[in-house]
């Protein structure tokens, strides 16, 4: 892609940006986890510079899609506030660690993380959550039981284990931070699997953290000259407007189906980070 | 759509945080857009070389260096400001929902919404790596 002008590149990097935005506002994953990798393996940018403009482009994504939820009341703002204590407090580190890490290993553990995104997203479970469980003590003094809209009517579900969340939150805000990306894979984890969130619940709720999350160790990417506006521009305007595209998309579509489909893109993308990350050529 | 403990105040302050969201987005991407047309009209011919990692220079780093560029209408000082924008829309957005938590005497959540600012300032502020 040498031979490509600085226009070229511009609108090429800025279509690629377009498609992984609307993936990973599609899937919850947000889409900073392509963009990076696509960067990298197919544009020959350097991970440091692929990291800042992933970064901020999360910012956009989140922020953007976050509009069009929270007028939907999916999202569970309570619960989001409280885990985005953990997930700040972990990003301000990831980005202290990154700066300290070469290249090489943060690819390979870029790698990864990619493969447990996919290998997370393709384990089908049911949507409904049992609600059938005792209240839970902590969730019910920080008030984050709550309702949501599902295809047939407002369900109301309830916040389990939030000691435990809160900890997989600050280890995705160490990952965000440490790897320019939004973290959606380990924030559903958290949210879906641990706290017992209802999927969708979950995906919009990370969708709305992760600016936040973003946010604080963006200022750390900043200062360390990771943001070069060359390239964060298309990728953050490309990102954006793919975004948006798929949160239009989302009340239409099934997750299970998305999440496969997704996952097998993550996954050779994956396995490339991870092969080049070990004969040194990131 | 909210439930019962959930009254009309919490829909309309996401009514707000939606709003206030959707604003920052957009006066960022025009900026960010503005500067990269101009970026292209100065550098469209040039090649890009993204694959060392040199670090950008100072004035593309610190808040006074972007102020400045961006004030005096450099391209690259144009998207850099609206990318800093773009990183204050959701520190607004947490700086909001304390407000509004205040609003609704929900002290608790007041606390917590105070203590993630803290946090983005810190990180934002006076970090160092």
């Amino acid at each position: 892609m040498h031979h490509l002008n600085t226009t070229e590149f511009t609108l090429v990097i800025g279509l690629g940006a377009l498609v992984a935005g609307f993936l990973g506002a599609l899937t919850g994953l947000g889409g900073g986890i392509v963009v990076t990798p696509l960067l990298t393996l197919a544009f020959g940018v350097n991970i440091r510079y692929a990291m800042g403009a992933s970064l901020v482009s999360v910012i956009a994504t989140s922020s953007g899609a976050a509009a069009a939820y929270v007028k939907e009341g999916i999202s569970n703002i309570r619960a989001g506030m409280f885990l985005e204590i953990a997930t700040t407090t972990g990003a301000v580190m990831g980005a202290g660690i990154a700066l300290r890490l070469p290249t090489a290993v943060i690819a390979i553990v870029f790698g990864v993380v990619l493969l447990y995104s996919a290998f997370q997203s393709t384990r089908i479970h049911p949507e409904l959550t049992p609600d059938n469980r005792e209240p839970d003590r902590i969730s019910a003094l920080l008030r984050m039981d709550s309702t949501y809209p599902a295809l047939d009517g407002v369900k109301s579900y309830r916040v389990h284990s939030v000691p435990a969340g809160f900890g997989v939150m600050f280890g995705a805000g160490i990952l965000s931070g440490l790897l320019g990306i939004g973290s959606g894979a380990l924030k559903v984890v958290a949210m879906d699997q641990v706290m017992r969130l209802p999927f969708k619940v979950s995906t919009t709720t990370s969708n709305f953290m992760i600016g936040v999350t973003a946010a604080a160790s963006a200022g750390v990417y900043l200062r360390q000259g990771y943001v070069d506006p060359g390239l964060a521009m298309p990728v953050m305007l490309g990102v954006l407007l793919g975004a948006l595209l798929g949160a239009r998309v989302l009340p239409r579509t099934r997750s299970h189906v998305l999440r496969l489909v997704f996952s097998i893109a993550v996954t050779v993308l994956a396995i490339e980070m991870i092969y080049h990350g070990i004969s040194g050529r990131l | 759509m909210t439930g019962i403990r959930e009254g009309w105040d919490d829909k309309k302050i996401e009514e707000i945080v939606g709003n206030l969201l959707r604003a920052g987005v957009i006066i960022a991407a025009s900026v960010v857009f503005a500067g990269g047309v101009l970026y292209l009209f100065r550098y469209g011919n040039t090649h890009p070389n993204f694959s060392i990692f040199r670090g950008e220079p100072s004035d593309m780093r610190s808040l006074a260096g972007i102020f400045h560029e961006a004030f005096i209408l450099r391209p690259r000082g144009i998207i850099q400001f609206g990318l800093l924008l773009l990183i204050a829309t959701p520190v607004a957005r947490v700086a909001f929902s304390a407000v509004a938590f205040a609003l609704e005497k929900d002290r608790l959540y007041v606390v917590i919404t105070l203590i993630v600012l803290t946090v983005l300032l810190f990180s934002l502020l006076w970090a160092r790596a």
